[in-house]
């Protein structure tokens, strides 16, 4: 809310807003933001908006403005307005709040949530007595579609509000999201469409997503910022203990950040992996010496235990909470005044989302502090602090929707009521994601669903949906449609396993793999305890607290995101220009100054590749700077070019930042090694074998429907009930290749865990500017990279210790033979182990 | 014989070669022995509304054919759980019953009987036993808990992870010890199940050693090789 004294020039009057309206922000002290009044007037002449303003702007109660005005106005009989929350929690919350106004204007308005929580009885109710406002997800809204009685529940649908929006638009969720909107309009041709997002990117892109036409159309959507908040105050964290060359659980750190957390109200501390999470909770415990009310909040961890944490945190009664993305949206905690990243942020908009957390007051800038692991972390800290400064964030491109999601809803939308294809397809590309569907793809993704879509008719039979003289596809079986509303959806876990104490109390669920990976005696951390494994029983696996030797902790094989493309534009070129190091802490100038005179600074533009002898291998080190997932890939094809030519390779890592490939003989010609048609056949070979085409088949085979997680009656069993995605996989690509499924397979793989897209531009960009260096040991950028080899699991202990021996000889390599005037300018001497 | 991808061992008195395929082949006596085809596995979900690419029979009975092929077996054992359900060979696409006839007319076949398929199998191809003897070995579908040496079993579908440089890996594998060996399964579409689990482990009080199964390479590893 605004505070008496604020103007906002350009915006309606007050008086827009209903005379109980202004009392009652009268009474409270609040003036309405202008932004709150310009959504109003859009939705009063019957346009549909986008608001983006940055978190406490009263965003919430702007959207649901317009529909209480109304409401109060003039009474509506059955359901008015839906409101769609990416977060359960959230809705649930947005529903308490919003009793508030609506008991204290004495409005006869009725609001209700609907969720997977929400009991049978109270759901078959809301369907022949819907509430006003219903406070729902994008699930729950796919299967309110599913029911034959939907073209009812909806006639009178006046507005839908999508919370969030920006975390939606361009997902899977998001692609379902839209098509149920589109076919919304279709049952409520009057409906009008509200999205509240956060900042963002691309403003634009983002109306054509919440647009009815999925096209940005500023007579259809306005678009309407909120007034940008204080600017937030970002510190990076500079640790008088060594910066570490590697890892990323920043334990050089904790101390330092334990203080202030003492220092603060309430913080909230981001990790960027469960693994972390653990971690960081564990370690900063053992320096709890105060005992400060310290939680943990993860998505494994059981949902009692989340909801907990969560209310304690609202009640204030917490002074931390470690998280991971689990906690990036949701309500407002006031108390909140510090938001700590402990780990490099990824990305600019993830960022200003996480310190958003942190004093949701436009008045007052929130504080964050920025705590890098290792020392290329401290550059990407930076070049985030200034993306933060310039108000620049990234991401916003919006993708195709995916084909496996269409698939899901042609099933849900058949299980409301047969549809006619012509009129589905129309309707499917008003939705912004489907909006250059081919009339071919929609077809053949029609026949998928039907039959399979296979080249050999087997199934003719089974058929699930039937063509009817009418003209219309139906559902020929009642089962079917069960079991479409049991699987609803486009989030995929991967087979999980419940961790459960021997008294039966459940921790939380755990990949099926890391458990498999256990014999009975291990230890592993998980929900903030050490834990001992002592065997399998159904689906649980059994534990008991306690335990000995180096713990093993859970990583989930899709935690991590690469760092996106902006924030790797910016590292480079903070890099290749001195001029723009001052603000770095000592120990990294001086690294970046020894890799300079060892070798040369990555080119912004170009790439830097240095090769050099070690332990009577030849190691090949590259830094293009383009994340994770498109250096995996790059790694690939770099052994496979290196094994070609003779080199006999002999294994690769990938970071972030940079990639290292190590063989028997030397390559020679590095231009060819990186030229642009590595991206051709091997590729295709690759990519056919690999381990992260499976993963994302496995995803695109649950969301079309091809397997299913649950079957009726089969709760519990369903791991064993079916076929391994994995088996077939290999069947449908060696007997029908250009099989739908297996196209959606590799265009997500191109854009997600292969990333193709960004490491072909990568290879366009650098063609003619590679610069090779041969040099005679390891440089002082490469033993981040080379630190990385063999580090497959975190470990404590002994583990450590080997790996800190072979890191200080790496680094003792990179350091030798300086000149005396290198080391002088060198403030932090006594850590080089010279 | 010039054939890659074989692991040789001894059992009770008979010489043996696992292949990387998962089949066994028992030169002396011309024998070759697949377990757990658990063939139209695919189909059998279809009822159900899981329309499963249609092609884990042919994948299966292609790879049979090489393997056939390539050791050129008088006997052609089917270790029972050869159709993934007792109406499993009434589905048959008519290019896979050629394919079974194709066998048919390069061996012997005998179905063991399973506890999938009961031993059923399409008429006129082979005929079916609930066990077999061989010189020092006898067929059967499950291993037995008391065997006399020299016991070739499947039903579990065995596989293993191994420790590797990198961290483990997953593999189908050949279990055996003096007495006994079960064989991985053949199928496309059959899971597995780890050698660590009780089930499997039962069988093997005194340890085991494993033919662990990659892609060219079959390859004889000793218990500790487990991750």
């Amino acid at each position: 809310m605004k505070r008496p004294g604020e103007s906002d020039l350009l915006s309606p009057p007050a008086t827009l807003l209903p005379a109980k309206f202004r009392d009652w922000f009268d009474a409270r002290g609040w003036q309405p933001h202008g932004h709150q009044l310009a959504l109003l007037e859009a939705a009063n002449s019957g346009r549909s908006a986008l608001l983006v303003a940055p978190t406490g702007g009263g965003k919430t109660l702007a959207g649901f403005l317009p529909s209480l005005t109304a409401l109060a106005a003039k009474p509506h009989a059955g359901l008015h307005s839906l409101y769609v929350s990416p977060l359960k929690a959230l809705a649930q919350d947005i529903h308490r709040n919003l009793q508030q106004p609506i008991a204290e204007m004495a409005l006869s308005v009725t609001a209700e949530t609907r969720t997977g929580d929400t009991p049978a009885e109270k759901r078959k109710r809301q369907r022949a007595r819907p509430p006003h406002l219903l406070l729902t997800t994008p699930e729950s809204l796919a299967l309110l579609l599913s029911y034959a009685d939907a073209g009812e529940v909806f006639a009178g649908l006046t507005r839908v509000i999508v919370d969030e929006a920006h975390a939606l638009a361009g997902t899977k969720r998001g692609d379902l999201l839209a098509l149920g909107l589109a076919r919304l309009q279709n049952l409520a041709p009057q409906m009008t469409r509200i999205g509240l997002s956060a900042t963002v990117a691309d403003p634009k892109g983002l109306a054509a997503w919440i647009s009815p036409t999925g096209a940005y159309d500023a007579d259809r959507v306005q678009l309407i910022y909120g007034r940008s908040g204080a600017r937030a105050q970002v510190e990076i964290l500079e640790t008088a203990e060594g910066l570490p060359w590697s890892g990323h659980m920043a334990r050089h750190a904790l101390e330092a950040v334990y203080r202030r957390i003492q220092e603060a109200r309430t913080a909230l501390l981001f990790v960027n992996t469960r693994a972390q999470a653990e971690i960081v909770f564990r370690s900063l415990w053992q320096l709890n010496d105060e005992n400060l009310a310290i939680a943990l909040h993860h998505g494994s961890l059981d949902v009692q235990q989340r909801r907990k944490v969560e209310a304690a945190m609202a009640a204030g009664k917490l002074r931390a909470v470690v998280a991971t993305s689990s906690l990036d949206l949701g309500i407002d905690w006031a108390a909140v005044d510090l938001v700590v990243q402990i780990g490099a942020p990824k990305g600019v908009a993830r960022l200003v989302q996480r310190i958003g957390r942190a004093n949701h007051r436009l008045d007052q800038p929130s504080r964050a502090l920025l705590v890098p692991a290792n020392r290329f972390e401290v550059l990407e800290c930076r070049a985030a602090v200034e993306a933060v400064e310039a108000r620049e964030l990234d991401g916003g491109s919006l993708r195709g929707g995916g084909l496996d999601v269409l698939a899901q809803h042609m099933m849900g939308t058949a299980a409301g009521a047969p549809f006619l294809p012509d009129t589905l397809f129309k309707e499917v590309r008003q939705a912004q994601p489907y909006r250059d569907l081919s009339r071919e793809a929609f077809d053949e993704t029609l026949v998928f669903v039907a039959t399979g879509g296979y080249a050999l008719q087997r199934y003719e039979r089974f058929r699930r949906l039937i063509l009817g003289a009418d003209g219309r596809y139906r559902v020929t079986n009642p089962r079917l449609i069960q079991r479409y509303r049991m699987n609803v959806g486009t989030i995929v876990e991967e087979p999980l396993l419940t961790v459960r104490l021997k008294n039966g109390r459940k921790l939380g669920e755990v990949e099926e793999y890391f458990i498999q990976a256990l014999v009975p005696g291990d230890s592993f951390l998980f929900a903030g305890e050490l834990l001992t494994f002592l065997g399998l029983k159904e689906t649980s696996a059994l534990v008991a607290k306690g335990g000995r030797g180096d713990p093993k902790i859970p990583a989930y094989a899709g935690g991590r995101l690469p760092l996106t493309a902006e924030l790797s534009a910016r590292v480079r070129a903070m890099l290749e220009n001195p001029g723009r190091w001052e603000n770095l802490p000592a120990a990294v100038r001086q690294w970046l100054s020894l890799q300079r005179y060892r070798s040369l600074l990555p080119p912004a533009r170009g790439l830097l590749v240095e090769s050099f002898p070690r332990g009577g291998k030849n190691y090949l080190v590259a830094y293009p700077f383009e994340g994770r997932n498109a250096h995996q890939t790059l790694g690939m094809l770099l052994t496979r070019r290196l094994e070609r030519a003779g080199c006999r390779p002999l294994g690769f890592v990938a970071s972030d930042y940079a990639i290292a490939t190590w063989s028997l003989h030397q390559p020679t010609d590095i231009d060819a090694l990186f030229a642009e048609d590595m991206l051709g056949d091997d590729l295709e070979e690759w990519m056919a074998e690999s381990s992260l085409l499976r993963r994302t088949f496995r995803n695109i085979a649950i969301v079309s429907g091809l397997i299913q997680q649950r079957h009726p009656g089969q709760e519990k069993s369903g791991r064993q009930m079916t076929v391994s995605s994995d088996l077939i996989y290999d069947v449908l690509r060696k007997y029908q290749p250009d099989h739908l499924l297996l196209r959606a397979t590799r265009a997500e793989a191109a854009g997600g865990l292969t990333d193709i897209r960004r490491l072909a531009a990568m290879l366009a960009r650098v063609k003619g500017r590679i610069l090779h260096r041969r040099l005679g040991r390891v440089s002082p950028l490469a033993v981040p990279v080379l630190l990385d080899i063999g580090k497959v699991q975190v470990a404590g202990g002994a583990v450590d210790s080997l790996l800190d021996e072979a890191a200080d000889a790496l680094i003792a390599e990179a350091m030798a033979d300086l000149p005396e005037a290198m080391l002088d300018e060198t403030p932090a001497q006594a850590e080089l182990p010279l | 014989m010039n054939v890659t991808g074989l692991q040789a061992f001894d059992l009770n008195g008979a010489a043996l070669l696992a292949h990387v395929s998962g089949g066994l082949f028992w030169p002396d006596e011309a024998l070759l022995v697949v377990a757990d085809l658990h063939l139209e596995k695919g189909s059998s979900y279809a009822p159900r509304g899981d329309l499963l690419p249609p092609y884990d029979t042919a994948a299966t009975l292609e790879r049979l054919l090489a393997l056939v092929e390539t050791l050129r077996p008088s006997r052609l054992v089917f270790l029972g759980d050869s159709f993934h359900d007792r109406a499993g060979p009434d589905r048959l696409a008519m290019q896979d019953r050629q394919r079974l006839t194709r066998l048919q007319q390069a061996a012997e076949l005998i179905w063991v009987e399973g506890n999938h398929d009961l031993g059923s199998h399409p008429p006129g191809l082979g005929s079916a036993v609930v066990s077999l003897e061989v010189g020092p070995l006898t067929f059967r579908h499950e291993a037995e808990t008391k065997t006399a040496a020299g016991e070739v079993s499947g039903h579990f579908h065995p596989k293993a992870r191994i420790r590797v440089s990198t961290g483990s890996t997953s593999a189908r594998c050949f279990i055996f010890d003096r007495r006994r060996v079960i064989l991985p399964a053949f199928g496309a579409y059959t899971g597995g199940l780890d050698v660590r689990h009780p089930a499997v482990a039962t069988h093997f009080p005194n340890g085991f050693k494993l033919i662990a199964l990659g892609q060219r390479r079959a390859a004889l590893l000793p218990e500790t090789a487990l991750a």
